[in-house]
């Protein structure tokens, strides 16, 4: 074939593959229609891979393979990890990701210069800083979803400043190789910053914003993507980097607006510290606590229970116990449904994934706005790991640092029982008023086996 | 300002605008296998480390594209692996009782 016909196909295909893009993420709208989106998403990477491999200008196929091979061996196990890791793996493949970007700006940069065009040099210059900083942070991020690193957040005085010092002296030296080209020994010093950018940014934050930083990650990776796209003037990258960079910041927005903070404060706030000085004179306050017995008798006296998971219910694998739960419940004609805050977990959706998995029908999985509605006319709230995110002092609490993010109202049930390991504050730190209140009783003990005894006392060999 | 960036900006800005409205349509529910399934998609970056493995300009762009293909491969693979193992989990009440 004669080589401006084969790049007009490959052309082809590559529109092919966008078209094929942009329905499967449209087909995700519902759980119904969402397995055939996957289907065209496989479809559309094929498809652009072999017309790729076809195509005019490659001379050489052997690392391609190999890559193709290794890539293939490292995927498949990360594709297999258990639903519990989804969101460092998630983290690692957005490292993945803002990597390759990084690799092929940086091999761009050297096959042209020193005569890159000034135009061209900014591009690169963005695209590999972006994707650098995001790889190094996205490396940070599953480290601490894996608990390798420190939840807390790493903080030391001025550290904003530093950071933003760091940046812009990135950005600083991307304009100066735009003007001097022949100081190309400063292009790895700005790599080198960029990378070192990336861990400044993501250590001083905390574990109970990763939804947020996950999402914003994925949206920086995207971005990498796109201005790769700017500068190789590769249409199909440049549609993929933008489906991408739209979702995570979407996905980003709504878990700022449901922590009611802003994207600065979770970039720079380093919520979840250590409070200190917040501990003088706590006042004694009762708590009121419950056997399994309890807790299986006032449930099966309910009529309606809203289940409150959080990411609790996730370390203790507490999921299946839960469904089991679920069922017994069910069977003798009450009505279980779950209330799933946005940021609930460590990743967005991460609860209804879990659920899932335990077999729980999805349309029992509620969200807040659907929950809330109903919880005055609920007879329990079961919380189960859960507790920033059902605090009511983000209603009425004016001091509190919460105060204004959206809860799910579980004080407005008739009685509210929660499981917990102890009195301990959150992962904020914050204190929860609920575990004070009188309709309150608290359930002390690991999830999975205090739900498992409940079960046991609700099951067919008890007492019912 | 060369031509090629007025039109690649063209089609990022309808690309997000597309993106933005197909997204805010997808369920709650689905958000994590969104997050993968956008990985996956985002990994046809393949593509560019491809081609910048098999021109063989400079033994540094047949090392980095390399390492990008493997990278950006295990992408594609890993999330519509776990994409498609997250939607078979999502059930109804009905399917669940036949």
């Amino acid at each position: 074939m004669n080589p401006i016909v084969q790049q007009h196909v490959t052309d082809f295909v590559y529109l092919a593959s966008i078209i094929l893009f942009i329905l499967s993420l449209k087909w995700l709208s519902s759980p119904a229609t969402a397995r055939r989106g996957v289907r065209a998403g496989e479809i559309g990477m094929a498809i652009a891979i072999l017309a790729t491999l076809a195509g005019a200008g490659i001379v050489q196929y052997t690392w391609i393979l190999v890559g193709l091979a290794v890539g293939g061996a490292v995927g498949v196990p990360l594709g297999l990890v258990k639903t519990t890791a989804v969101p460092q793996r998630t983290a690692l493949s957005h490292a993945f990701g803002a990597l390759t970007a990084a690799l092929i700006g940086i091999s761009e940069y050297y096959i042209q210069t020193p005569h890159v065009p000034k135009f061209g040099m900014i591009e690169i210059a963005l695209e590999v800083i972006i994707g650098g900083l995001t790889f190094t942070g996205s490396l940070i991020a599953a480290g601490k979803l894996q608990e390798i690193l420190p939840q807390r957040p790493m903080t030391y005085r001025g550290q904003n400043i530093v950071s933003l010092t760091v940046l812009a002296a990135a950005i600083g030296i991307g304009i100066t190789l735009m003007f001097w080209q022949d100081i190309s020994w400063l292009f790895p010093v700005m790599v080198v910053i960029s990378l070192l950018f990336g861990m400044m940014l993501v250590m001083p934050i905390g574990g109970a914003d990763m939804p947020t930083v996950i999402a914003l990650l994925n949206s920086y990776a995207g971005l990498a993507d796109a201005l790769l796209g700017f500068v190789l003037n590769s249409k199909v990258l440049i549609v993929a980097g933008a489906l991408d960079g739209a979702s995570g910041f979407i996905l980003a927005v709504i878990m700022c607006k449901a922590m009611n903070r802003s994207f600065t404060n979770v970039l720079f706030g380093a919520f979840g510290q250590l409070q200190t000085g917040a501990g003088k004179g706590v006042e004694e306050r009762t708590v009121r606590s419950a056997t399994p017995e309890d807790a299986a008798d006032i449930l099966k006296a309910a009529s309606s229970v809203v289940i409150v998971p959080g990411y609790g219910m996730a370390v203790a694998q507490a999921q299946h116990k839960v469904r089991e739960l679920y069922d017994l419940l069910t069977k003798q004609g009450i009505n279980v449904t779950f209330g799933v805050h946005p940021v609930a977990g460590r990743m967005p959706g991460h609860m209804n994934v879990l659920l899932a998995e335990a077999d729980i029908p999805y349309d029992k999985l509620l969200d807040m706005d659907q929950v809330n509605g109903d919880m005055p006319q609920t007879d329990v709230a079961l919380i189960i790991g859960a507790n920033d995110v059902c605090n009511p002092a983000a209603r009425t609490d004016s001091s509190s640092p919460i105060f204004g993010m959206p809860i799910i109202d579980v004080d407005k049930a008739r009685t509210v029982m929660v499981v917990k390991r102890s009195l301990n504050p959150g992962f904020a730190g914050i204190d929860n008023p609920l575990f004070y209140m009188d309709k309150t009783l608290m359930l002390f003990g690991d999830a999975k086996n205090f739900i498992g005894e409940v079960v046991r006392e609700l099951g067919p060999g008890s007492h019912l | 300002m060369p031509a090629d960036f007025i039109i690649s900006l063209y089609i990022f800005v309808l690309g997000g605008f597309i993106g933005f409205s197909v997204i805010t349509r997808v369920s709650r529910l689905l958000h994590t296998p969104l997050m993968s399934l956008t990985n996956a998609l985002d990994a046809v970056v393949v593509v560019a480390a491809m081609i910048i493995a098999g021109r063989r300009e400079t033994e540094l762009a047949v090392i980095l594209g390399t390492i990008g293909v493997a990278a950006s491969f295990s992408n594609a693979v890993g999330g519509f692996i776990i994409t498609e193992r997250m939607l078979g989990m999502f059930k109804t009440g009905k399917a669940n009782k036949s």
